[in-house]
């Protein structure tokens, strides 16, 4: 059954977390995840939902590194990430793309120059040729020509999640973190995104590990979402095989009003 | 790997062919660059053997294709794929954004832009200073309701007690520092004793205060500009505004006071570590006891000396704080803004104390008080 958060025995998991334990403050007496599981299919669209504080963010930094454990494996393209060489990692990073939250664009630098730092860090490419991926990376992400030498203060809220998508993309992911990409955007932009997201995931062959509170987002694009309570990953189906759960988190945040408004669009 | 080839029966023109063997991938987008720059135009690009394709990849094909007239051959349907994709995403993107004019005509239009921009920022810091004494006013009218004691408490101690520590240190190396040049120097003509005379009156007429300022500019100009400004850019000014509360006399004011109140008692405590240190030296090295010293300061330094000194301290923490805040309300925009506006309050603070400490020492001299 597609519930339990683990994958049937033989079928390979882009990500991988058994037994995580992170805990905050003084003597680590707040617990946010505790015997956590989670595997994250290749090529799937993964949602991950949960209450404020459920520490969703906290899984995303755990797998990215940026967040050091206190117990439990994390493995990424199946090779462990815990306590690894900083060398040894980079080349893992290589391989994946994160949108933070606020875009976490460099204000020092143009949306284009965003997008060939990564680029820059490990290979050495004619300018020319870089220029040109980071046009085509700006375009792919629905920016229009025009923003490629601004200032990420001179943009709106939609343009520095596109711009921080387009520098995600940079080095052509297989795995891409988003952290929730549709806050702060207009309904609009909102759908717009989400179709982004899609298109590029079939296109590029992309797995999503997409960290959202928005309802209508989990409909339209993802594959299986996943509910993080109780500390740890309650259950991973289809939206579908959620509602069939009685877990009272799930039927409220689906059934709520505007759980049904997502519904019947 | 991308390999470029004979394939056989093109024996006619076995250059015009570069087969791709392998992952044509952005890891091997520089060698793949230089081959193709290599082949002539027109050639054919067999991407049969291609298993693995990333957007470079195909950017570098397709860029094959627009600009030198390539033909593919033998692309799978994914490959395909990834030309489309990237077709559709080709418009040129300018990287850096466009710089007018060149040489002489921009270095002037430069120039000029820099003057408008300082005259700018002279007006806005009087434009300040002017809503600053409003400020004031207003709190002095209405003390109990718009007075802020919490807050100018607060700040008495971030600016006052908590700088004691380093301006002591300072100070006290600064009085050894003077003793012993001014001993090295004087002795040469057999009078180290006015040694005494040298620290006593540099030391509270011009240094204890000097220096003080310079240390409060650094330590406390330099932070109201970055709270100010990162309140700015968090909006945390806009939100006081739209309640009510004026961001001069909750922000402002209080900075004010405090660095005007501390300043004066700060460069007396400074001027005294100061004489402590020369003191010392002058016991060690000059063998001078300490109560001959203190006498002999008494009777060399003039009371003037330590009125023209505690009489400017006011003035430059008026200064110092003035231009902390006006600096920290500019900040607009992104977090660099914070960093720059912060290093411009505490380079214009010092040299404006300098400034004013120059028109002191004229008016000094000119009432008498030498």
């Amino acid at each position: 059954m597609s519930i339990s958060s683990t994958l049937p025995e033989g079928e390979k998991a882009v990500i991988c977390i058994r037994g995580l334990r992170n805990a905050f403050g003084d003597e680590n007496v707040q617990v946010v995840h505790n015997q956590l599981d989670l595997d994250v299919r290749k090529g799937e669209i993964l949602g991950v939902v949960g209450g404020s504080g459920t520490g969703k963010s906290v899984l995303m930094r755990s797998i990215i590194g940026l967040q050091t454990p206190e117990q439990g494996e994390i493995r990424v393209f199946g090779e462990n990430m815990i306590g690894r060489e900083e060398d040894e990692a980079k080349n893992i990073r290589r391989r994946w793309g994160i949108l933070f939250q606020a875009g976490a664009l460099f204000s020092t630098l143009t949306v284009a120059e965003n997008v060939e730092v990564p680029i820059r860090e490990y290979f050495h490419l004619s300018p020319k040729l870089m220029d040109e991926i980071a046009s085509y990376k700006i375009a792919m992400a629905g920016l229009p020509p025009d923003a490629g030498p601004k200032y990420p203060s001179e943009l709106s809220g939609g343009m520095v999640k596109r711009a921080g998508l387009a520098r995600a993309l940079a080095l052509d992911p297989e795995l891409l973190f988003l952290d929730e990409p549709t806050a702060g955007l207009d309904p609009i932009a909102a759908q717009n995104f989400d179709e982004l997201i899609l298109s590029l995931r079939d296109k590029l062959d992309l797995t999503v590990f997409l960290i959202t509170h928005d309802l209508d987002t989990l409909y339209a694009i993802c594959d299986r979402v996943a509910v993080l309570a109780d500390q740890k990953v309650v259950a991973v189906g289809t939206i579908e095989q959620l509602l069939a759960l009685d877990h009272p988190w799930i039927q409220e945040y689906f059934n709520g009003p505007r759980g049904r408004a997502a519904a019947a669009a | 790997m991308a390999t470029r080839g004979y394939r056989a029966g093109d024996e006619h023109h076995p250059d015009r062919i570069y087969r791709c063997v392998g992952s044509l991938t952005i890891a091997r987008a520089a060698t793949t660059e230089r081959e193709l720059d290599l082949m002539p135009d027109g050639m054919t690009i067999d991407l049969s053997g291609v298993d693995r394709m990333d957007t470079v990849g195909a950017w570098l094909v397709y860029r094959a294709v627009r600009d030198r007239g390539a033909k593919v051959e033998g692309a799978s349907h994914e490959v395909h794929g990834l030309l489309e994709q990237v077709r559709q995403a080709d418009k040129p993107v300018r990287v850096v954004p466009e710089e007018e004019g060149i040489g002489f005509k921009r270095t002037v239009s430069e120039l000029g832009e820099y003057v408008v921009e300082a005259g700018q920022v002279f007006y806005g810091l009087l434009n300040f200073f002017g809503a600053t004494l409003l400020g004031f006013w207003n709190v002095f009218k209405r003390p109990q309701q718009r007075f802020r004691l919490n807050a100018v408490v607060q700040r008495f101690d971030l600016v006052g007690v908590r700088a004691l520590g380093i301006i002591g240190l300072m100070s006290f190396l600064i009085g050894i520092v003077i003793g012993q040049q001014g001993a090295v120097q004087l002795r040469q003509f057999g009078a180290e004793i006015y040694t005494i005379n040298l620290i006593g009156r540099i030391t509270v007429r011009e240094l204890g205060t000097l220096m003080t300022a310079i240390m409060v500019a650094g330590r406390s100009g330099s932070a109201f500009a970055a709270q100010l400004g990162t309140m700015k850019l968090t909006e945390e000014i806009d939100a006081m505004r739209t309640i009510g509360v004026s961001p001069i006399e909750a922000l402002v004011i209080p900075r004010m006071i405090a660095a005007v109140i501390m300043m004066p008692l700060l460069s007396f405590y400074s001027m005294i570590v100061t004489i402590i240190g020369g003191g010392i030296y002058c016991w060690i090295d000059l063998g001078i006891p300490p109560l001959t010293f203190v006498q002999r300061i008494q009777e060399v330094t003039p009371i003037t000396d330590l009125w023209v000194g505690l009489v400017k301290a006011p003035v430059f923490g008026f200064v110092i704080g003035l231009v902390g805040c006006f600096q920290g309300m500019l900040v607009e925009g992104d977090a660099e803004q914070v960093g720059l506006k912060t290093t411009a309050a505490v380079v214009q603070a010092i040299f404006l104390v300098i400034v004013i400490d120059a028109i002191f020492a004229v008016f000094f001299s000119s009432v008498g008080w030498i």
